[in-house]
């Protein structure tokens, strides 16, 4: 979805020379000073600096959270620019404008969007820069321009070379040229490549620096006593003997709970347990699972919003009798492996935030309201993140950090939760319902109503972006829908739930494919037939998706009769710009189920890494089995009743079957695969359930139903 | 006061003695490869050798490790480590990382105790470790990575 906002890049696109300082913020600054210095660092745009040793640096707009924007993004550039990627510095950028994701409308990662924005722009970048620095050397050489050539990092002509760092200060008086011819793919001598990532080998190596390891001079330790329900708040608290037990410095109550402050992190956890407070539980305090799945269901009857149609389908239902399915996905917590945490300083300079997060801007606000400060006294230092899925959009651990941080001025606090808060205070996954009517006439689906019933992440995070009853974090995996359908209804009902929702790894792609996909398989064995000819015989007018379905169901060696006691589930769909199709062979018996492996074949147009897209689809399927096998997050008496990974369980070794995957290099743009290889897990899955045991699981997850996967 | 061998170095700290080795390692020396996770030892992300065996450390207190020998993954090193290390960038298993500290410093024991595992060996010893990512079926990989350079070069 796309929700750009008109910002003009070009703006940003002033040459400027920064003597010795490296870079700084503030773009559009004027255009040169001391551009003639021996140390002058040229800095064409808001992306790149080099540096007069010939250092590159790339300033990534994009937080890594594992999904390879550190190399992926770098590799863009380099390719423009012409350095080895693998020498290219990468930081992590500051809250910008320059910086928003245009395709989200803020600075934000997440939506799978990173390669797709940044795609052409930053090639852009990388082209303008190089297009300066041969101008410079073609100056000082007294050349043509177009005889010069770039390669690793030099200006070329005939036999003589000059460093890109020994141009920097001349690059930066060179005109910036307004239109900048890309490469052909066919010239491509970095996307595409094999390239090992830029952060692997800190990570082997335990190096890097996430969230919860930096550190700042006299820094202190927070842990935090939340209030049980979620949108409870603080009645009254006794710190009892907290205050007087060594190590301890502060408590403080934060509105939503209590937080002890302390010189060690272990000395102010352990204090929690002395900590006395009566808590106002709120108006979550009753809720509970079946009052949250009742009123979804009483909002069955809402016409909702249209997300997606063609033709009549009420009167074309009408005409017949429709099959009907109703399908349910439960609530999932994030589980990110980083409990959220944050380092806060709050001091007379303003606020000073380190943490790892997936949405800077929206830590910059969260920190300014919280210190009582304007954003612009807020600087946010992003971090690598141990995890993200969509949970570090959500900043309420900045917010936290910065109101304990207030309490001590000038001392840095890291604020960290603990296991059990990260999952009791999640933004969960929507619960959702599903409602289904189709009618098959002569092998091909003629008719399909579709109402997606869900509370609305969107609508509390961005209300401004819910347009005419339509989130488009609701609407993904319907306004892409594939099939060839002539009478097609396709519709979302926003049912509010009292239960705080957020955006979970692949979002409404998942739910909705979980129920399509599933659905899609009911009606092909209802009208006998196999379920990849059904598929396909309804996608004549969608030659990529025809390509993915057939070449994984060929590679999965898939056919109607799977060796005995084996069987096949397939799911096709195309998210994210990219097509997807998907086979999971299962064994077993009705009881006990073995899953034996998953089959993918993509199109995801030119993959810019493509080990790297292989690994998100590998990381993508363990990621759908939480979504698919047993994962869940309930309620009771306004508590989450999960706490550790023990109650609310995510993959392990042994859970995962070989998971193959087959890349279709169609030459297409890019399309994104940060999230693509989640929504097809569990509907390949539950079919692959029907075609061996013959029962239907309507509901997620599927061992609810009384299986078991071993 | 209690002393321990870390990674190689006599190290004397003065923390309560029911510290867990974690936050020790992390707050109070600074040395923060190995990651904090779940606290209840559900997904080994704070895997420590202590005496050469892989163990938790987030609920381990210090008093059980004082005079003893505690690697964490700054001071890993020997034929096993750099052989499991290589292995990890040769077959690219990290994405967020923030698990592999543990699953590295657990794949390492189990390579010193069995020089060649099978499948089922892997994922008996690391089935322990939860990674978020699903980088799993390229842990295993790299194990046998690991294990073939062992050979190879033994």
């Amino acid at each position: 979805m796309s929700t750009a906002i008109g910002f003009s890049r070009r703006q940003f696109l002033k040459a400027s020379t920064l003597a010795g300082g490296g870079l700084m913020l503030g773009f559009g600054l004027g255009p040169t000073r001391n551009a003639d210095a021996a140390d002058a660092v040229f800095q064409p745009n808001a992306w790149i600096t080099v540096q007069p040793d010939g250092l590159v640096t790339l300033v990534c707009a994009r937080n890594e959270m594992g999904q390879d924007v550190y190399t992926s993004l770098t590799m863009l550039l380099a390719e423009e620019l012409g350095v080895d990627p693998a020498r290219v510095k990468v930081e992590q950028a500051p809250v910008n404008p320059v910086y928003i994701n245009r395709l989200m409308g803020a600075q934000i990662t997440g939506g799978t969007t990173s390669v797709r924005d940044a795609w052409e722009p930053l090639r852009k970048a990388g082209a303008t820069t190089r297009m300066m620095l041969v101008s410079a050397a073609a100056a000082q050489w007294n050349v043509p321009e177009a005889e010069c050539q770039v390669d690793n990092g030099q200006v070329i002509h005939g036999e003589k070379t000059i460093a890109f760092g020994a141009l920097a200060g001349a690059a930066s008086k060179q005109p910036v040229p307004q239109n900048v011819a890309l490469k052909p793919p066919a010239e491509f001598r970095v996307i595409g490549k094999p390239l090992p990532r830029l952060d692997g080998a800190d990570k082997a190596r335990g190096r890097t620096v996430f969230g919860l390891d930096t550190k700042q001079p006299g820094m202190v330790y927070a842990a935090l006593l939340p209030c049980p329900v979620i949108g409870g708040k603080v009645a009254s608290f006794s710190a009892g003997k907290v205050e007087t037990r060594p190590g301890v410095r502060r408590v403080v109550d934060i509105g939503e709970g209590v937080a002890v402050i302390a010189d060690h992190y272990w000395v102010a956890h352990s204090a929690l347990a002395d900590l006395e407070v009566q808590w106002d539980e709120g108006p979550g305090a009753h809720l509970d699972t079946a009052a949250i799945y009742a009123t979804l269901e009483r909002a069955k009857a809402e016409p909702g919003a249209v997300a997606k149609q063609a033709g009549n389908a009420t009167a074309a239902l009408a005409q017949g009798k429709p099959i009907e399915a109703r399908y349910t996905s439960q609530m999932l917590a994030h589980a990110a492996l980083e409990p959220q945490n944050c380092l806060a300083l709050v001091s007379h300079q303003g606020v000073d935030v380190w943490a790892s997060n997936q949405f800077p801007q929206g830590a910059q606000g969260a920190a300014a309201q919280a210190a009582g400060v304007e954003p612009a006294q807020v600087r946010i230092h992003s971090q690598f993140i141990g995890g993200g899925f969509g949970r570090r959009l959500d900043v309420d651990y900045v917010a936290q950090a910065v109101a304990i941080a207030k309490a001590v001025p000038g001392m840095p606090v890291k604020l960290i939760w603990t296991r059990e808060n990260d999952t009791t205070h999640d933004f969960y996954r929507p619960p959702c319902l599903y409602l289904m009517r189709a009618l098959v006439d002569r092998g091909r689906v003629a008719a399909l109503s579709y109402k997606m019933i869900s509370p609305s992440i969107t609508n509390r995070m961005f209300p401004g972006v819910v347009k005419d009853g339509l989130d488009p974090f609701m609407t993904e995996g319907l306004v892409d829908f594939t099939y060839d359908i002539p009478h097609l209804e396709l519709r979302t009902v926003i049912q509010e739930v009292g239960m705080r929702v957020g955006y979970w790894r692949s979002v409404s792609n998942a739910l909705n494919a979980f129920a399509i996909e599933s659905f899609f398989d009911e009606l092909a064995h209802a009208s006998h037939q196999d379920p990849v000819a059904f598929r396909l015989g309804m996608l004549d007018k969608q030659p990529r998706q025809r390509v993915v379905l057939e070449r994984a169901a060929k590679d999965a060696g898939y056919s109607a009769k799977a060796p005995k006691g084996h069987a096949f589930g397939v799911a096709s769909m195309q998210c994210y710009d990219s097509h997807l199709a998907l086979v999971a062979q299962v064994s077993g018996n009705a009881k006990q189920l073995k899953l034996e492996k998953l089959t993918y074949a993509v199109d995801c147009g030119i993959a810019v890494h493509p080990d790297q897209v292989i690994a998100q689809l590998e990381g993508g399927a363990v990621n759908g089995m939480i979504n698919a096998l047993r994962s869940k997050v309930t309620i009771k008496q306004g508590r989450v009743e999960q706490a550790n990974f023990n109650s609310f369980t995510i993959p392990r070794m042994s859970d995962v079957p070989p998971i193959e995957v087959a890349l279709i290099a169609s030459g297409e743009t890019p399309g994104g695969i940060g999230e693509a290889g989640v929504p097809l897990v569990a509907p390949a899955i539950a079919n692959a359930v029907f075609a061996l045991t013959g029962e239907r699981i309507r509901a997620l997850p599927l061992e609810d139903s009384g299986i078991r996967f071993v | 006061m209690t002393t321990l061998e870390l990674n190689g170095q006599t190290v004397t700290v003065d923390v309560s003695p029911d510290t867990p080795l974690l936050w020790v390692l992390r707050d109070h020396l600074g040395m923060t490869g190995t990651k904090f996770g779940c606290g209840a030892t559900l997904c080994r992300a704070c895997t420590v050798h202590v005496d050469g065996a892989a163990t938790f450390s987030c609920v381990l207190p210090l008093s059980a490790v004082a005079g003893r020998k505690v690697t964490t993954i700054e001071g890993l090193s020997g034929r096993v480590a750099t052989a499991v290390q290589a292995a990890w960038d040769k077959i690219q298993v990290p994405q967020c990382g923030y698990c592999q500290s543990g699953q590295v410093m657990e794949a390492v024991a189990l390579l010193s105790a069995n020089a060649k595992p099978s499948d089922a060996d892997i994922t008996a010893a690391m089935n322990t470790h939860l990674c978020r990512c699903g980088t799993y079926q390229r842990i295993r990989v790299a194990i046998h990575e690991a294990a073939k350079q062992l050979e190879a070069s033994s």
